[in-house]
């Protein structure tokens, strides 16, 4: 069975918890969501600054395991700095591969070291804790185009 | 094998009751359960007992005028008085089948919503503004939510006893908590995050000096300390008492409420339906008398067997030699588990003051992925909030690791345990 923990905990998910990227709640944003995950009370709180149509910054303040952590800075080095369509467009492609069950071949070109969560697909009760920054992320975003318009 | 005074002599012999201890993954894996304060696993007598009775036993009860009527009811009935005397019940009667243990807690504080204010003798168990519950910051979020519905519907007040850095109750404000307007206090019997064991008798004692309505929830303590009711002080004695079935070797699916007759009686039904009415008619019904009046609909029949199964095997190696091996399990626990490097046990430290629930920090690593690794080794463990979230806020952590023994747990699995733990932190590359 630690051939399955070494697909779940790719050394890739191990740097970037021990070292997230963009974490920490910064001052420019439109909207803020508190996201938790209420089987284990992992817990997000996400800002979004939009900026004509791209988004700006991701900022957050999480607690959680490596996986939750480790997702969340994934999710800011692949969306900070893209038009929103192309953000949601990669969201949609994470959440796929969460949801395949380990049957989904992640695309590197669009996931980057997103990919290194194929292998958490497999363990179902982890596939929350992957998601929960990209559901925050989500949801703050369409909230943060409602303040726009 | 370690050799600790207080296990059961014939450990070996008590494993071999429960098949599933045999289970191994990948082959070769051997299980190492520890997450009994979830759920304790089942010996076989009582997976042949609900065989049994499914395979030639099965009727509804009470309302079928036929053999197997009237042996299914008898079978369910029994599992009412083993129930009875597991507790020291005073009256069988008072034993109420229920769900689980949150039914009976929200049985409890539901009928306590819908009580009137009395107009004869009896307690006045109705409560209003201006009135105030108890429950302790430890508790299981089935004995907070159920209080926090009932004082918000009824505008009255919930307070709770705070706790020490050590994890114990903190009592010094007890005569102030515990007050004149007092109409309920709830806690539990022994933590399930904290393992923590609460002075029932004292808080009960000071509940009933002002008049309010003692309740336990003994889902932690009923499958590990001797629980004699009737031995008790009435003074010292709870109201009502709560546990779940399959966390003392019973099946889910079936709870146990205990409560006094005489607030039984003045209580209003809690669920309406067949078995639990004396006779209906269009415009109004009567009720029929404890325990049937508070068990609505066709209750768990094949559960209830399992259960008086489960009880009877406990009582067979006694809840005295039981709680001795878990002191004995949970000492040697305490003792490796403070060997880890960077890990912290939440709760009291001596094994004397607490029940085999121990709930840990380990610096650098997060309980899932702890939870995590120690799974891939066969070891079984819960990682989370543990359903005691306001627990864990107050010492000021979101989530824990929990290991939890029982009856069948040896020292060779806490061996086990402790390996896998120094393996977690090697893994996350701590020094
Ligand atoms: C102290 C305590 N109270 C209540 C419960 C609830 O039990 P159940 O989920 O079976 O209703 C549990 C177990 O989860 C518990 O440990």
């Amino acid at each position: 069975m630690s051939q399955d923990l070494d697909a779940l905990y790719q050394e890739i998910i191990l740097d970037h918890y021990k070292n997230p990227h963009g974490k920490g709640l910064r001052d420019a944003f439109e909207a803020e969501v508190h996201h938790v995950n209420p089987t284990c009370g992992d817990e997000i709180t996400l800002r979004v600054h939009v900026d004509g149509g791209t988004v700006a910054d991701v900022s957050y303040d999480a607690l959680g395991c490596s996986i939750s952590q480790a997702s969340a800075s994934v999710l800011y080095d692949l969306v900070v700095g893209k038009p929103v369509d192309e953000a949601m467009v990669i969201q949609e492609e994470f959440l796929q591969l969460m949801q395949g069950k380990g049957t989904v071949e992640p695309d590197e070109e669009v996931l980057e070291d997103g990919i290194a969560f194929a292998g958490v697909a497999k363990f179902p009760a982890r596939v929350k804790c992957a998601l929960l920054s990209w559901m925050a992320w989500k949801d703050a975003t369409a909230r943060a185009l409602k303040e726009e318009d | 094998m370690t050799q600790l005074t207080g296990l059961l002599p014939e450990l070996e012999i008590v494993r071999k009751d429960f098949p599933i201890l045999e289970r191994t993954f990948d082959g070769d894996l051997p299980l190492v359960y520890l997450d009994s304060a979830n759920t304790s696993q089942k010996p076989q007598i009582v997976i042949d007992a609900m065989v049994d009775h499914l395979e030639r036993h099965n009727a509804n009860i009470a309302r079928a005028m036929h053999h197997l009527g009237a042996e299914a009811t008898e079978a369910f009935e029994n599992g009412r008085d083993t129930t009875a005397r597991f507790i020291g019940a005073p009256d069988r009667d008072e034993v109420i089948f229920t769900k689980n243990a949150s039914e009976a807690l929200n049985l409890v504080a539901n009928t306590l919503a819908w009580a009137r204010p009395s107009t004869g003798s009896g307690t006045d168990l109705s409560i209003g503004e201006g009135d105030e519950v108890v429950i302790t910051e430890l508790e299981h979020h089935s004995n907070i939510v159920p209080w926090q519905l009932l004082t918000e519907r009824k505008g009255a007040k919930l307070r709770w006893f705070g706790l020490t850095d050590d994890g114990q109750l903190d009592l010094s404000n007890i005569d102030e908590l515990i007050n004149e307007r007092t109409k309920v206090v709830s806690l539990a019997w022994v933590s399930n995050m904290l393992g923590t064991i609460l002075p029932i008798a004292a808080i009960a004692r000071r509940a009933h000096q002002v008049g309010a309505v003692v309740v336990v929830d003994a889902s932690q303590a009923a499958p590990q300390l001797p629980i004699d009711l009737a031995a008790m002080p009435v003074e010292e004695r709870p109201d009502f008492l709560a546990f779940t079935g399959h966390k003392t070797v019973g099946p889910t699916g079936i709870g146990v409420l205990w409560g006094r007759r005489e607030l039984l009686e003045q209580l209003p039904p809690f669920l309406g339906g067949g078995e639990m009415i004396a006779t209906v008619r269009m415009e109004a019904s009567t009720y029929a008398g404890i325990p049937h009046k508070f068990e609505a609909g066709t209750p768990p029949i094949a559960e209830a067997v399992g259960l008086g199964a489960a009880l009877e095997y406990l009582a067979h190696i006694g809840l005295d030699a039981i709680h001795a091996h878990e002191q004995a399990i949970t000492g040697y626990a305490l003792r490796g588990l403070q060997t880890v490097k960077g890990l912290k046990v939440l709760g009291p430290l001596d094994p004397a003051l607490r029940g085999g629930a121990i709930s840990f920090e380990l610096d650098g690593v997060h309980p899932h992925d702890v939870a995590q690794v120690l799974d891939s080794r066969g070891i079984a463990v819960r990682a989370g909030h543990h359903c005691a979230k306001p627990a864990h806020a107050r010492f000021g952590v979101q989530a824990s690791t929990r290991m939890s023994s029982y009856l069948y747990t040896t020292p060779g699995e806490i061996d086990a345990l402790i390996e896998g733990l120094e393996y977690t932190r090697s893994y996350f590359k701590l020094d």
